[in-house]
């Protein structure tokens, strides 16, 4: 299981990668695609739709599941993975480098937790 | 509190996700995934622990007759070493359950049903027994492992003594030894493919389970889940019940009509479905054609504004094998014919599907 050090994450296992101030890119942890497993779709926003902090902005769906995916962070989307449209399982073999949205105008984020204290979280879980 | 089949520790040593499902503990995959579960099964072979299906025996004078009484099927031509499977419906034509008979010989059968239904089941047989007749619920007694794909009979085959693996479909062989452990054995299994489901006694299938696994791990066995049987049965259009089927579904209905013989006698269900006429409704197949995936309950529609639904959805997934989204429905006979274009509601989405021939896959 790899908790990369340079994103923050949610307690509901997604993270954010914060490319300056205003600007994040955001994806599922490695913890989640492996408890959802395969995952075959992808339901994405819109560019230019606007997201909230601590509210659902994407789902994935596994092969016998559909799942929410919650914001870390307020803003408009820039820019959606479109890879990911006819490739999910890239959240499977790739959870840190497949994003799915670019978030611009970052005004808020919900709790972030840093590697450690996700890891942690993922250990009492267990 | 749910049940642990005798394979419990084996699954949990072999990676399996353990999820509750009809009153057991069962994995609903392995370390491997879903989809290499279910690819295993079309390609090469998989192994399932079925142990949680409910086994019934009637045996005695009347047996016979009480079978024809409650079951939709007809059993009058078939023989010692058949498997059958049949609707059991109640007065309204819903249905009770699905199940597979097994004959032994003509006053001894055995009833293979759903786990969540067994008691249900149980319950059901017992209080509609006619005549001489001994009705034992064995499902205790009887644990139940399924090996299915292409490689099935090349994996089994080296492993069988004290007699022939059964070579018809839907036909078994009571007493053989598989890795000198004592089996019934039929041809017969839940994915479309061709394959074995073993039966044997609760001591004795994990010892099974490793031999077999052992014995086909080097042409590409691996164990399989709840989650690949889903899907495995779904690409292949089989019903299953609480979906396709239940107290409210006829087998006409949902496309059973075959399994329910109206020139037999007379059976539990038959004067409510000779009433009904042919069903206004049918089970069909859809395949999406937008990206996404419906699932059961989902509203079907007859256009992309239609505000009155037309029908709803009773399974679906993404299909592994074919790679696209399918779902089965059940919709207005007018709105039945492959080639119609249908709209589901996917959690607010209206995603458009074309009416296909079933099953989705076959062998």
């Amino acid at each position: 299981m790899e908790f990369p050090k340079d994103v923050l994450y949610m307690k509901s296992h997604e993270w954010v990668k914060f490319l300056d101030d205003k600007t994040a890119l955001v994806g599922i942890s490695d913890h989640a695609q492996s408890e959802l497993g395969d995952l075959v779709f992808v339901n994405l926003p819109l560019p230019e739709d606007t997201v909230t902090a601590g509210e659902p902005f994407a789902d994935v769906e596994s092969v016998k599941a559909v799942s929410d995916v919650y914001c870390p962070v307020t803003g408009m989307v820039a820019e959606i993975n479109e890879a990911l449209l006819d490739k999910p399982e890239l959240l499977n073999q790739d959870p840190y480098g497949a994003w799915m949205i670019k978030v611009t105008q970052v005004t808020d984020h919900a709790d972030l937790l840093s590697a450690e204290e996700y890891e942690k979280l993922i250990a009492e879980e267990a | 509190m749910e049940l642990k089949t005798p394979l419990y520790d084996a699954h949990l040593a072999a990676g399996g996700k353990i999820v509750p499902f009809g009153g057991y503990l069962l994995p609903v995959q392995y370390g491997a995934g879903v989809i290499a579960e279910h690819m295993a099964v079309r390609t090469k072979a998989g192994l399932f622990d079925v142990s949680h299906m409910g086994e019934l025996m009637l045996k005695g004078k009347d047996a016979f007759r009480n079978l024809q009484h409650l079951l939709t099927n007809d059993f009058t031509t078939m023989a010692a070493g058949d498997c059958r499977y049949s609707p059991m419906c109640y007065p309204t034509g819903g249905v009770v359950d699905d199940l597979l008979v097994y004959k032994y010989a003509d006053d001894d059968f055995l009833l293979v049903v759903n786990a969540s239904n067994r008691h249900k089941d149980a319950e059901w047989i017992r209080s509609h027994l006619l005549g001489e007749v001994d009705f034992k619920d064995i499902s205790d007694q009887t644990a139940q492992l399924a090996l299915q794909g292409p490689l099935a009979h090349e994996i089994l085959a080296p492993l069988v003594s004290g007699g022939a693996l059964p070579e018809k479909y839907y036909s078994f062989a009571p007493y053989l030894e598989i890795a000198g452990i004592r089996c019934l054995v039929s041809r017969t299994g839940y994915t479309g493919e061709d394959g074995y489901e073993l039966y044997c006694a609760p001591e004795d299938v994990t010892d099974l389970w490793n031999q077999l696994l052992e014995a086909g791990e080097p042409l590409g066995l691996i164990p399989c889940g709840l989650g690949a049987r889903d899907t495995l049965r779904l690409e292949a259009a089989m019903p299953l019940y609480g979906h396709e089927m239940d107290e409210n579904i006829t087998p006409l209905e949902t496309g059973l009509g075959f399994f329910v013989k109206m020139d037999k006698e007379d059976f539990i269900g038959k004067a409510a479905m000779a009433a009904q006429g042919k069903p206004s409704r049918k089970r069909v197949g859809l395949k999406l054609k937008d990206r996404g995936i419906a699932r059961e309950a989902c509203s079907v529609y007859a256009s992309a504004e239609a505000v009155e639904a037309v029908g709803r959805t009773t399974s679906g997934t993404h299909c592994p094998y074919l790679g696209y989204a399918v779902a089965m429905a059940l919709v207005p006979v007018d709105l039945a014919a492959p080639g119609t274009a249908l709209w589901i509601d996917v959690r607010g989405r209206r995603l458009q599907a074309e009416v296909v021939r079933l099953p989705f896959y076959k062998r």
